[in-house]
């Protein structure tokens, strides 16, 4: 199916993506072919089948809530693009 | 010069070498990297190659090995594909995004591998994200193909399976989503292994499609490949998919033969479009297992078509949920305009992704997004089903299966650069493997107008030691795998 240049702002609003016109125009095209080419499930009939997530059955996962060794303060902050003494620094999230 | 007795050899013959004190650890990561100096320029299969550390750890393999401690990967170098955590050396998907992302802990198969007493000599070139089939998605370079430099070594591991196949190291750990060790392998003549999912731990891989992503290893030989898988698997409590399994000792029954085993040839996969050299490299190659006594019979995958249109739904969208981590805020690109959160937000990500990564964010956040959820994300796990129903069905007849790896072998440089779903289809062969859950492997089959064929096989799951079986036959059978790529000018080469 063709998708529009709005919805495809519209994804990459939902995907915070920036994306100029021309960006927006390109992919609009990719998209549309790549979608296309998933008409192919429409032919078959799976009202009657359960979807498979993974692959492998999945027990339950739980663990015991252990005391265990935190990484150090330091080592996380290291590849953090701004920090102010032991916090990541970010830029304002309320407005004034 | 450099020595190609020492960067031609497998792990297992390495082994010998070293146990019998006729070279040392640090000599053999020398000579793979001075290889690497010869060669690279060439290739370029590497993002990082860590000098420095890796001589380090090979003087440490050798005290291990004069004391008698020595493990079958002791102080034999190797490389590991850039999406794989190594603590203290960086890690970057080959993204702008993680450029500078140094990890501060290790993914629990460099654990393993760095417990075994194994030298990590560098980090291998990939497409962004492990989203490609090139290598021509890296944000940094392309690698070539050491069997043609104007053609791509495949993908997403194309950097580990070109070091392998170019002498740059012994075997290189890579991971494979839907084909991107298979495909790749088979493109640059080594041996490639994607096993069940679950059986090697994803923690500390830097997820892309988190259901069907597993690691395995990129080989020179089947024994290889044995070998270095059970020195990775296990169950690891950090991944929640973790089977719990005793991984058997798939070596020491490798040459129980073929004899009596069925294996199936689905018709399916000799698709339009199959070169003709593939093809016979192929059905030659199943002449040489019935000639073993393998039971070769017609089966029948009649959902294989709709696989890479299920794929291409499911991997984009969870990789659409995996890569919204990316936020500039914690690590990785993070942008220097100026503007508010959310203007940085995606100011970061727009500067930080390469085409194919945002084409993937794209389609997956359209397939996940409301009034569009049910026909692509929902339908494309129903048709799954099908698709794993389908395979426990054939495998109740056969116990395996034999197929092409690649419709096609290496391919020129930016042929399907412009054309995403024509990059897309070179994965289709190796695809269902990854819906299914099934482990496969890529061995060289021979060549075509002087290229690498792939064979693929495929077993149920946790049927790992019944592929080793028959790809050790037939490796054993044939001697494709001596083949060298003809790098250094001399022409084809085979290995002594």
């Amino acid at each position: 199916m063709r998708i529009t240049d709005d919805e495809v702002r519209h994804i990459a609003t939902l995907a915070r993506i920036g994306m100029t016109d021309d960006e927006v125009e390109r992919m609009r095209d990719e998209m549309s072919q790549i979608l296309e080419s998933f008409d192919v499930l429409q032919q078959i009939d799976t009202d009657a089948v359960e979807p498979t997530g993974h692959s492998v059955d999945l027990d339950s996962v739980l663990r015991s809530d252990e005391v265990a060794e935190s990484s150090p303060v330091a080592d996380v902050l290291l590849n953090a693009p701004d920090t102010e003494d032991d916090f990541v620094r970010v830029r304002a999230v309320l407005d004034n | 010069m450099n020595d190609p007795g020492l960067t031609g050899l497998t792990a297992h013959r390495a082994r010998e070498l070293l146990d019998g004190g006729e070279v040392s650890s640090v000599e053999l990561t020398r000579a793979a990297l001075d290889r690497i100096a010869d060669v690279e320029e060439r290739v370029r299969a590497f993002v990082t190659v860590t000098e420095g550390s890796a001589l380090e750890q090979a003087r440490r393999a050798d005290l291990c090995i004069a004391e008698g401690r020595a493990g079958p990967l002791t102080g034999i170098p190797m490389q590991v594909k850039d999406n794989i955590c190594t603590k203290g050396v960086r890690t970057t998907c080959s993204s702008k995004m993680l450029e500078r992302f140094t990890p501060p802990y290790d993914a629990a198969v460099t654990t393993k591998l760095h417990d075994a007493g194994a030298v990590l000599i560098g980090k291998g070139n990939l497409d962004e994200f492990a989203m490609g089939s090139s290598t021509e998605n890296s944000a940094f370079h392309t690698t070539l193909n050491p069997w043609d430099l104007g053609r791509v070594p495949g993908g997403s591991s194309g950097g580990p399976t070109a070091a392998v196949a170019a002498g740059e190291c012994v075997y290189a750990l890579g991971s494979d989503t839907g084909g991107s060790i298979r495909q790749p392998a088979a493109l640059c003549g080594v041996v490639g292994m994607k096993p069940t999912y679950g059986l090697v731990s994803r923690y500390g891989l830097v997820a892309f499609a988190s259901s069907l992503d597993q690691i395995g290893p990129i080989t020179r030989d089947v024994t290889d490949s044995a070998l270095v898988l059970q020195t990775v698997a296990g169950h690891d409590r950090r991944d929640s998919t973790s089977i719990s399994y005793d991984v058997p000792d798939y070596v020491s029954k490798i040459g129980q033969g073929v004899a009596g085993l069925r294996i199936g040839v689905p018709g399916e996969y000799f698709i339009d479009g199959l070169e003709p050299g593939v093809e016979s490299a192929v059905r030659r190659a199943v002449d040489v297992l019935d000639g073993l006594g393998a039971r070769v019979e017609e089966v029948s995958l009649p959902h294989t078509r709709y696989a890479l249109a299920v794929y291409y739904i499911i991997a984009p969208s969870e990789a659409s949920a995996n890569l919204a981590r990316y936020d500039g805020v914690k690590y990785g690109h993070s942008t220097s305009e100026p503007g508010s959160m959310w203007d940085a937000l995606e100011r970061t990500r727009q500067e930080g992704f390469g085409p194919e990564v945002k084409r993937r964010i794209m389609l997956g956040s359209y397939a996940l997004s409301a009034g569009y959820y049910d026909a692509y994300y929902l339908k494309a796990q129903r048709v799954r089903t099908l698709i794993r129903r389908e395979f426990q069905q054939v495998f109740e007849r056969v116990d395996a299966l034999v197929t092409p790896t690649s419709p096609s072998v290496a391919f020129r440089l930016g042929e399907r650069t412009a054309d995403p779903l024509s990059m897309y289809l070179s994965d289709i062969l190796t695809i269902p493997a990854n819906i299914a859950g099934i482990p496969g492997i890529s061995v060289p089959a021979g060549l075509s107008d002087g290229l690498p064929v792939g064979l693929q096989l495929l077993a149920p799951p946790l049927a790992e030691e019944t592929l080793f079986r028959i790809a050790y036959a037939y490796e054993q059978a044939t001697e494709w795998h001596m083949l060298r790529p003809p790098l250094d000018g001399g022409g084809l080469t085979k290995a002594a």
